[in-house]
């Protein structure tokens, strides 16, 4: 299992904040992942698709699209950060 | 000593912190802080009021690394970044970095850097609510390059 989190404006766009899943079948980078969950439905493919700047963090540290991924990771979406 | 790094619900006394920070230690000559207060004139409308989300884990993971490369680039007797989460009024703190150090040049140096990679790094949204209804506040480009000096001056600044 995978545990996939997403925050701020892509949370409220896929309609939740976090999940578990089973790695699905092929998937073995982030860029994979993405482009698993856009399939999921037109809002999905419109928060993770890339017309807006989406960052991803594996196990809490930001990674490339090509970053691996292995059961057991926590990934994370969000949107260009805002504090400070 | 230890930096110290807190994300709380909880308003904070930026004056009482700063007392905190350099009590006890006579070698600290300089105390430079920076305070980050909810502006009320937002983007495009005023604010009343902001509400800040973060990824809890990673935002303590973040934090720890930046006032860790701040104290590996300047000679600090001791740091405390405060950051606050959940909602605020305009005119509340939402965070204070302080660096303590013995000679100014250092200490105004390393808050600088610490506030400017936290802008850039630290996993928190900030969300405005305004007359016009709530918005999610977008990254600025002026703030990634704030952060982005402090990737091409990797020299070490001794104050």
């Amino acid at each position: 299992m995978i545990r996939v989190l997403y925050f701020a404006r892509l949370r409220e766009a896929v309609g939740t904040g976090e999940e578990s899943l089973a790695l699905p079948a092929g998937v073995r980078s982030v860029a994979a992942l993405t482009a698993h969950l856009r399939t999921r439905g037109p809002q999905w493919d419109e928060a993770l698709g890339g017309r807006r700047p989406v960052l991803v963090a594996v196990n809490q540290t930001v990674a490339a699209p090509v970053g691996a991924l292995a059961d057991g990771d926590e990934i994370a979406y969000f949107p260009p950060v805002t504090g400070g | 000593m230890a930096g110290r790094i807190r994300v709380q619900a909880e308003a904070f006394d930026p004056g009482a912190e700063l007392d905190a920070l350099a009590r006890g230690d006579a070698g600290v000559g300089a105390l430079v802080s920076f305070i980050g207060r909810v502006r009320e004139d937002g983007a495009h409308a005023p604010v009343s009021r902001l509400t800040l989300e973060h990824y809890p884990g990673m935002t303590e993971k973040v934090l720890g690394a930046i006032v860790e490369q701040a104290r590996a680039r300047w000679e600090l007797r001791d740091v405390v970044v405060i950051h606050r989460v959940g909602a605020m009024e305009p005119g509340e703190p939402i965070v204070l970095v302080a660096v303590a150090g013995a000679h100014r040049a250092a200490a105004f140096a390393a808050c600088e850097f610490i506030i400017d990679r936290l802008k850039t790094r630290a996993p928190f949204w900030k969300r405005e609510r305004t007359p016009q209804g709530d918005r999610w506040v977008e990254a600025r480009a002026g703030d990634a390059q704030a952060a982005g000096r402090w990737d091409h001056d990797a020299g070490r600044h001794r104050g």
